[in-house]
Parts: structure tokens; sequence; C-alpha cells
């Protein structure tokens, strides 16, 4: 057993703390007009801890911490990138829009940081203890975030809903959890592996894996465990949302997708037809439920519980063939960077457009192109993104999607990929109605909003990153395809 | 070794925990159904670890880490709580039906 901490590769865990501290100092010493020095530092603290993470990456070492619970490989760093740049985007959505409703700003950075401290810790964890600490951190301070309004009754109603199904789920992982360590004897993933690959099937070890399933189906809003995700969407602040929907999410994936592989690859039987499931009915409900959508923000949490649904089917489809997971774990890895950066910006254009619109109903944004052209071409990148249509990056995602469920090849991953196509159809009715509303509707009333100011600088940047990004991953998927290369690192590595 | 009884213990109180939470409208009652669910998990895992005999006594830092952050969890309801009631002058999950879906 070895303690030796090698503080480089914690470097960008160390540097979240310490800018989370700062924040705190910060918040304490500054008169209240100066409090945006919190968001500045938060600003900083997340970009700067993507430097060691460069370092990291360039020397390309395996590093484990912990006996083996904690390492630092190509696929943590990949997605500790992707944590890391996504809390950036956050950040600077949150600027303006924090400061200009007077919100409680130290605290506001505070907990957020604290949570992408978590989904850092997430993305290295390699034990059940770890990985517990790692969701719970990212979890809880959302827990607070979403009822951020604290007059607002909605906001209340949205942090509550969020707050009992979160700790039911949390629940019912650690019993799931508990119940697999009193089989195995085991808590890290390796140990786990070997230990359940020589078990005979029991209904005990079933049970412990579905309680498993049950709990980060809550944490990704899968359906039939979703239905905390519209409500808390809907009354938390904006910029909360988008973190909800991208960050928190993608840690919910992460935990179960590291579980499922490399934790239990030995009874897949029991969670391959399971993960099917919550795949077809994910994409279906989902897409179903926002057809009938007329808030754009509900509209884009159904959504997401759609695109978690296609997220999933990858690793769905090769486990129930019973093919090559590595090629499935890539192609979810490669929907999930990529969905998060055109969700995001699907978001930071919802807030620079309700600065003209004041309302978030998508027929009050109906004529939006002829006051606010620039907002409006963005709505039509980051919608059409979302539903997949080339050059934008999220055809490169489906297409991935699709190539894996073909590789796997079998008839309920046919099955699968019929479902998976129906809805991509289906997803694109919803998407093109608003792009419609916003492009080609004439406006029914006066826009009450401010247009002739251009949105705050902070929120251009992080708008201009992500369609950045989605233009150029979608002319040149080549550029996504290092992720790949990287999350197939985690199968050596272990 | 005992283990069965403690086993059946926690799946007891765990599945008291599940009813509370769904059958309680009071929001503090559904934290200590939460409360119960997470305390069945520490039997769980003490009653495992003292079967097993891990060199490392994994299971009891485990319930030491659960113990932790179900204090922390249950901070964090108590303050959402409060911030409801001082809204509603109510703690009833049923008066919280703003949005539906």
């Amino acid at each position: 057993m070895s303690w030796e901490v090698d503080y480089l590769a914690i470097a960008p865990e160390l540097i979240i703390i310490g800018s989370l501290f700062l924040v705190l100092g910060l918040d304490l010493t500054l008169p209240r007009l100066k409090k945006y020095w919190t968001a500045t530092a938060a600003v900083a603290g997340s970009a700067l801890a993507l430097i060691p993470l460069a370092f990291l990456a360039v020397e390309g070492e395996t590093i484990s911490m912990f006996d083996g619970s904690y390492v630092v490989d190509e696929f943590a760093l990949v997605l500790k990138g992707l944590f890391l740049v996504t809390a950036y985007i956050v950040f600077l959505m949150s600027v303006n829009y924090i400061e200009s409703e007077r919100y409680y700003q130290g605290e506001y950075y505070l907990l957020l940081l604290a949570s992408v401290l978590g989904s850092l810790v997430l993305a290295s964890a390699r034990d059940l203890i770890v990985l517990f600490i790692g969701i719970e951190l990212v979890t809880g301070p959302l827990y607070l975030l979403a009822g951020w309004r604290k007059g607002d009754v909605k906001s209340n109603e949205a942090s509550l809903k969020y707050f009992i199904l979160g700790v039911l789920s949390t629940a019912i992982l650690l019993y799931g959890m508990s119940v697999l360590y009193g089989l195995t004897g085991e808590i890290t993933f390796s140990g786990l592996a070997e230990a359940t690959a020589a078990m005979p099937n029991s209904p005990a070890l079933t049970m412990a894996v579905l309680f498993l399933i049950v709990g980060f189906g809550f944490k990704i809003s899968a359906v039939p465990f979703h239905f905390w995700a519209p409500d808390t969407y809907e009354g938390a602040p904006t910029p909360i949302t988008a973190y909800l929907s991208v960050n928190s999410k993608a840690a919910g994936f992460v935990a179960m997708l590291l579980v499922m592989y490399l934790a239990l690859p030995g009874v897949s039987d029991v969670w391959a037809p399971a993960l099917w499931a919550l795949a077809a009915l994910s994409m279906t409900i989902g897409n179903l439920s926002a057809l009938r959508q007329t808030n754009i923000v509900r509209l884009l949490a159904y959504s997401s519980i759609a695109q978690a649904g296609f997220m999933l089917v990858p690793f769905a489809a090769a486990a129930v063939a019973g093919a090559d997971l590595e090629e499935a774990f890539s192609a979810t890895v490669i929907y999930l960077v990529i969905y998060a950066v055109m969700n995001l910006g699907a978001f930071g254009v919802v807030i620079a457009g309700a600065r003209t619109t004041k309302s978030g109903e998508i027929s009050d944004w109906a004529g939006l192109s002829n006051v606010d052209s620039r907002a409006a071409v963005l709505v039509a990148v980051f919608f059409f993104s979302l539903a997949g249509i080339p050059p934008l990056a999220g055809w490169f995602a489906k297409f991935v999607m699709f190539r894996s469920v073909m590789i796997a090849g079998g008839a309920a991953t046919v099955v699968l990929a019929v479902v998976a196509a129906v809805n991509a159809v289906i997803a694109l009715y919803y998407y093109a109605k608003v792009v419609k509303s916003v492009w080609l509707d004439d406006a029914t009333r006066e826009f009450p909003g401010e247009f002739d100011e251009p949105p705050a600088g902070s929120l251009r940047l992080a708008l201009a990153i992500s369609v950045g990004l989605t233009v150029v991953v979608g002319f040149f998927p080549a550029l996504a395809t290092f992720v790949a290369d990287a999350s197939r690192v985690i199968a050596a590595g272990g | 070794m005992l283990l069965n009884q403690f086993l059946v213990l926690g799946a007891a109180l765990f599945a008291f925990g599940v009813y509370g939470l769904l059958v309680r409208r009071n929001v503090v009652l559904i934290l200590l159904s939460v409360e119960l669910m997470l305390n069945a998990v520490n039997i769980n895992l003490i009653a495992f670890e003292s079967y097993l005999v891990s060199a490392q006594a994994v299971g009891q830092v485990f319930a030491i880490f659960v113990i932790t952050v179900a204090a922390a969890e249950v901070g964090i309801g108590l303050a959402i709580v409060l911030m409801i009631f001082r809204n509603r002058k109510s703690a009833n999950v049923d008066d919280l039906s703003l949005m539906r879906w």
C-alpha cells in the first residue's frame, strides 16, 4: 500500500479548491459593489486548471494513486478537460445573469466550484467510495443552486423536487453498493471485475446491479427516472439549468459507464437489457413529451432526456449483442462531448434571446430574427446541431452512435437502431419548430426587452466558444476522434 | 456469526424509508425517511464488514463516509425546507404543484 501523492496529477483539483477558498475569502472581505471579483476568481480558476491538464496530456502517463483508487489516465484527462471547459462556459454565462438579478454572487460561485470539483474527482474515481463522494459533491451544491432565486416559489419547487429525488437515488445507489461489497468483499473496480466475473449469477447480485442502474438512472434523468428534470430545469436559474443538463448529466454518465465497464463487465447479461430499455424509453418518451412543450427551457429539458437515450444506445447495443464494449464506450464519450458543447450553446442563446423576448414561451420568440439577427442565427446553429444536421457537430455524434450499433450487430441492436432512427426524425420536428418560430413567423407583439445593445462580453465569449466548437467539429470530425482514442486507453489501464 | 438478521433489519429499514418517502406529505418527515434508508445502508455495510473482516476495514470506512455525506445532505434539505416555509408558510409537498409535465 503506497500513499505517495503525485501533486501534478491532482493539480487541477487543487487549483479548483484554491479558487474555491479564494472566492470564499473575497466574498467575506469585499464590499457589496465589488463582489463581481468572485466571478473573476471562479472563471480564472476554471481556466487555470486546464494548464496542468495540458501538461499531463502531453506526458501521457497513467498515474495511479491510493492503491489504484484514484487514477489519472488519458480517459480521465479527456473528461476533466470536458468538465472544466463546460464549467468555464457556464461561469461565463453566469456572470451577467447573476449580477443583474442581484443574487448572492459569492455563494453562487463557491457552490458551483464545489460541484466542478466533484466532477473532476469522479473522472478519476476507480473505487466505490471515491465514486460516491464524487457524485455527491457534484449534486449536493446543485440542490441549493436550483433554488437560487430564493423568493421565487417556482425555484423553491425546482430545488425541493431535485433534492428529494436526488437523495432517494443516492440511497438506492448506496444500497446497491453495499450489497455489491457484501457479495464480493471488494470496492475497487478492478477487484469487483474479477470477483463478479468468477461468481455465479445470484439474485442478490442481480438486485445490486439493478439498484445501481436505478440510482444512476436518476442522475442522468433517463426515463422512467426523469420526473424531476423538466420541473427543475424550468425553475432553476438558466445558467444552472445549462450546468445541470451538461455537467451533472455527464458526471452521472461517466459514473455509470465506469462502473458498468470497469467493475461489472462480467455481469453484462444483467445490466445490458436494463440499459437497452432505458435507452429506448428515454429516446421515445423524451421526444414525444418534447413535441408538446411550449416553453423553450422545458423543450430543452425533454430534448436532453432524449439525448441521454441516444447516448446510452451504443453501450446498450454492444452489451446486448455481446460485442466489444471498447468501441461503444468511445462512441458514447464522443456523443457526450459533442452534446455538451452544443447544448451549452443552446442554453447560452436562450439566455441571450431572453434579454429581448423576456419570455420562455416559444410563441413569444416569433420574429426574433427581425430585431436580433445574430441571436436568431445562433438559435438555428445550435438547434439544428442538436437535431444532427450536417455540417454542424451533432451529425458526427449521431453518425458515431449508429456506426457503433452497426458494428455490434444482432437482432436486438437493430431494433434499438430503428427506434433511434425514428426518434432522430421526431426530434428534428420540435427543434425545427423553434427555428421556424424565430425565423419565419411574424412577431405577434412588440419585444419588451432591449435589443440594440449586444449582450455582455462574457456571454458573447461563451457563445463564441460553443459556436466555434460546434461548427469546427462538424467540419473536421477528426478532431473529436482523439477523444475516442483516449477513451480506449482505459481498457488497458483499468 | 450473525449476518442474516442484520441484513433483514437493513432491508426492513430501507423498505420503511421508501414507504415513508412515498407516503409522507410533510417534507421534514420525508427527510427522516431518507435518513432511514441511508442508515439501512450503514447497517448493511457494517454487518458485511464484520462478516468478511477485510484487512482495511473497508466497510466501516465506507459507512463513515455515508454518515458524513448524510449529515451534509440533511443540512441542505433543511435549508431548502426553511426557504420554502418562509415563502409559503407550509412544508407540505402537495402544495408544490406549480409545474406539471
